[in-house]
């Protein structure tokens, strides 16, 4: 793992009219490492998310890049920096086939024109290589289910060689067998020395693949644990905000009955 | 692994839901529609697109030769050569706005002043030239310009300041309209040079016979050629690729159109300048929505303008952009209204052009939803609105009877396209 991480954030604040989103937010991620980002609901995530991406431009603090501060204030920004983001509505165009949607905003061109046949020809290498099944690769993303639509939104973030994947709970709606697709292919990003934020608010798959888990609280940091060294309890209660709270107490009580 | 598999397993047609081999894994996800080769194939692609409510030109194409069969059969002087020759000039000014429309439509948005910057541009035009004498050309450039500048003002109200389209281009029908009276003045009425440029645009034919035929063997064999290479790059690159006898049936069907036209056009004057500017703008148009990035960013917009955003698309400019091209075409069918009448006068641009551009482009097959369609619906929907307006006139039936059934036909093809799009959804497909 370098020292200098890929993206640093130091702190960063953003303000949505009378609702303050995101206070003082520190966050670090190095190139091959998988940094999962928990939190309740409410607590910031999107935003966050949202702010590297060059959705929402933040209002105080910085953004590092390699070490060096940088402006992220158009969508644009981030993809030239290397960033890319599946968002959790996945943001893809129903009436577009899944070579047109694969490569929306960055086409094959030649001479100017698309070249299709190019875009084609490199989008079955990837669907083949990510082992990802669809029908065809020139039908309309209205066509396909939920699953297949994850995967493709997965697929068209690795399109560009990017240096920060940030995946926005990409295993929410998604069937067993999908899930464990979806995580081999967060693996495969590692391996590929992808740094990788990922957003989730289920347990199982943060202790699979993940290994930081950054738990924002109320749009602040609540301490940054590594997985391997971290009891489940722990992060639950960084989420929560309290050692004492519904999911301890039920987790007590079974665990309790266990002993007995 | 392949999944668009060509080849088929023997006698099947297309399979749905097989049985799963005993324990094996499934190397083609099963629940695919697999196409089997030739001819038959290409029949059973067409049956399922079919039930699947993608429909594509084929309700227009029907409806169309109905029409003509209607009118053919009410009077026998509707499918003359004259008659033909004469509906596809009128129908270049109202196809051109059309083409405007489709791409606002595209958008999902909707442009209600190209009637009235039709207007301005005739009335633009004949003020230049005849009142102040300035050079035909310029005037041309001058007048076209002009509808490039309003559409853009109604983009910039519409992308930045974010007035729906509906209520900027309404306030833009009023203004624009209240421009061109204001510049043709007291007089009301401005003539043409009945020589000049703009009257040549629907006055002149190429009389040569071989101009007509040339352009058809052009057309054809530009379409032959572009799609024999294109297949020959897809196989080359490993892709799914068009069979030969498809693209040969596909030639010769354009083939007979393009000659069967070219031989009309030769039974009377000749070839309309007016129809080649039109088949050029179409050609043109088409490239640039289905063959660059830009054309990609319309049709991404009009699917989902978040998820076009995301993918770093500028939004704004799309917007702003398009709407300048509606009004650029609006400008430019204006010029060929003008022309056909010779004159600039105030009712230009008012009635039911507004009306029968908008409907051309929808009749066509371009959906009102967004994200569907191709500037060629233009030319199918405003061939539709003109036969029926000439029928119509050559049994003397008055403009009431001509609104009321051209708005029957309009309901129709939304009703269509309402259809279509839950069948497709049902389908899949949408």
């Amino acid at each position: 793992m370098s020292a200098t991480p890929v993206l640093a954030l130091r702190g960063v604040s953003k303000r949505f009219g009378a609702v303050q989103a995101l206070t003082d937010v520190e966050l670090e991620v190095h190139a091959g490492e998988v940094v999962a980002l928990v939190g309740d609901n409410g607590a910031g995530k999107s935003t966050l998310v949202k702010t590297i991406a060059g959705v929402h431009p933040i209002d105080e603090g910085v953004i590092e890049w390699d070490g060096k501060a940088v402006q992220i204030n158009r969508p644009h920004d981030a993809q030239n920096l290397g960033v890319a983001t599946v968002y959790q509505d996945l943001a893809l165009c129903d009436n577009i086939d899944v070579v047109g949607n694969l490569y929306l905003g960055r086409e094959v061109r030649k001479y100017g024109i698309l070249d299709e046949v190019e875009m084609e020809r490199r989008s079955r290498e990837l669907l083949d290589t990510l082992s990802i099944r669809i029908p065809s690769v020139r039908i309309p993303i209205a066509s396909l289910s939920g699953g297949q639509r994850q995967t493709v939104a997965i697929a068209r973030s690795m399109l560009g060689e990017p240096k920060l994947v940030i995946l926005d709970e990409p295993t929410a709606a998604l069937g067993v067998e999908q899930t464990a697709q979806v995580l081999d292919l967060v693996e495969r990003l590692r391996e590929r020395n992808h740094a990788v934020l990922l957003i989730s608010h289920n347990m199982a798959d943060v202790k699979a693949v993940a290994d930081k888990v950054a738990v924002l609280r109320l749009g602040r940091n609540n301490g940054v644990f590594e997985v391997k060294s971290t009891s489940q309890e722990e992060i639950i209660s960084a989420i929560t905000g309290a050692t004492d709270n519904a999911v301890t107490r039920r987790a007590a009580r079974s665990t309790g009955e266990i002993k007995k | 692994m392949s999944i668009d598999k060509t080849s088929t397993p023997p006698d099947d047609h297309v399979v749905e839901n097989p049985e799963a081999a005993a324990g094996a894994a499934t190397v083609v996800d099963p629940r695919l529609l697999v196409r089997e080769q030739g001819f038959a194939g290409y029949l059973g692609e067409f049956k399922r697109k079919m039930k699947a409510g993608d429909l594509g030109a084929t309700p227009v194409v029907i409806g169309l030769a109905i029409i003509w069969v209607i009118f053919q059969s009410l009077n026998s002087n509707f499918l003359t050569a004259g008659n033909l020759s004469d509906i596809s000039v009128a129908m270049v000014g109202t196809g051109m706005i059309a083409v405007g429309i489709v791409f606002v439509l595209l958008l999902g948005e909707i442009d209600l002043s190209v009637g009235s910057v039709s207007g301005v541009a005739g009335a633009a035009y004949a003020v230049l030239t005849v009142t102040h004498g300035m050079s035909a050309w310029l005037a041309f450039v001058l007048s076209i310009l002009v509808g490039t500048a309003a559409g853009a003002i109604h983009g910039f109200f519409f992308a930045k300041i974010g007035v729906p389209a509906f209520a900027v281009t309404l306030a833009g029908l009023l203004f624009w309209n209240g421009f061109m009276l204001q510049i043709l003045g007291d007089s009301g009425t401005i003539n043409l040079d009945s020589e000049g440029l703009v009257a040549k645009l629907t006055s002149y034919y190429f009389p040569d016979v071989a101009a007509s035929y040339g352009l058809a063997i052009a057309v054809t064999a530009l379409f032959f050629l572009s799609s024999f290479l294109g297949n020959r790059r897809r196989e080359a690159a490993g892709v799914p690729s068009r069979l030969l006898s498809e693209t040969i049936l596909r030639t010769v069907l354009l083939a007979i159109v393009a000659f069967g036209a070219a031989a009309v056009y030769n039974q009377y004057k000749g070839l309309p300048l007016a129809v080649v500017i039109f088949v050029g703008v179409l050609l043109v148009t088409d490239f640039v929505l289905r063959r660059t990035t830009y054309g990609r960013k319309i049709f991404a917009l009009g699917g989902s303008v978040e998820a076009s955003r995301r993918a770093g698309i500028n939004v704004e400019m799309v917007r702003i952009s398009v709407f300048a091209i509606s009004g650029t075409f609006a400008a430019i069918g204006g010029l060929f209204i003008a022309s056909k009448i010779a004159s600039a006068n105030q009712g230009a641009g008012g009635g039911d052009l507004l009306m029968n551009a908008i409907a051309a482009a929808v009749i066509g097959g371009t959906s009102l939803f967004g994200g569907r369609g191709r500037t060629w619906n233009a030319l199918l929907g405003v061939l539709v609105i003109i036969s029926i307006q000439y029928g119509l006139a050559l049994e003397g039936i008055a403009s009431p009877v001509q609104y009321m059934i051209t708005g029957g036909v309009l309901l129709a093809t939304v009703v269509i396209d309402a259809v279509t799009r839950k069948t497709q959804k049902t389908a899949g497909r949408a």
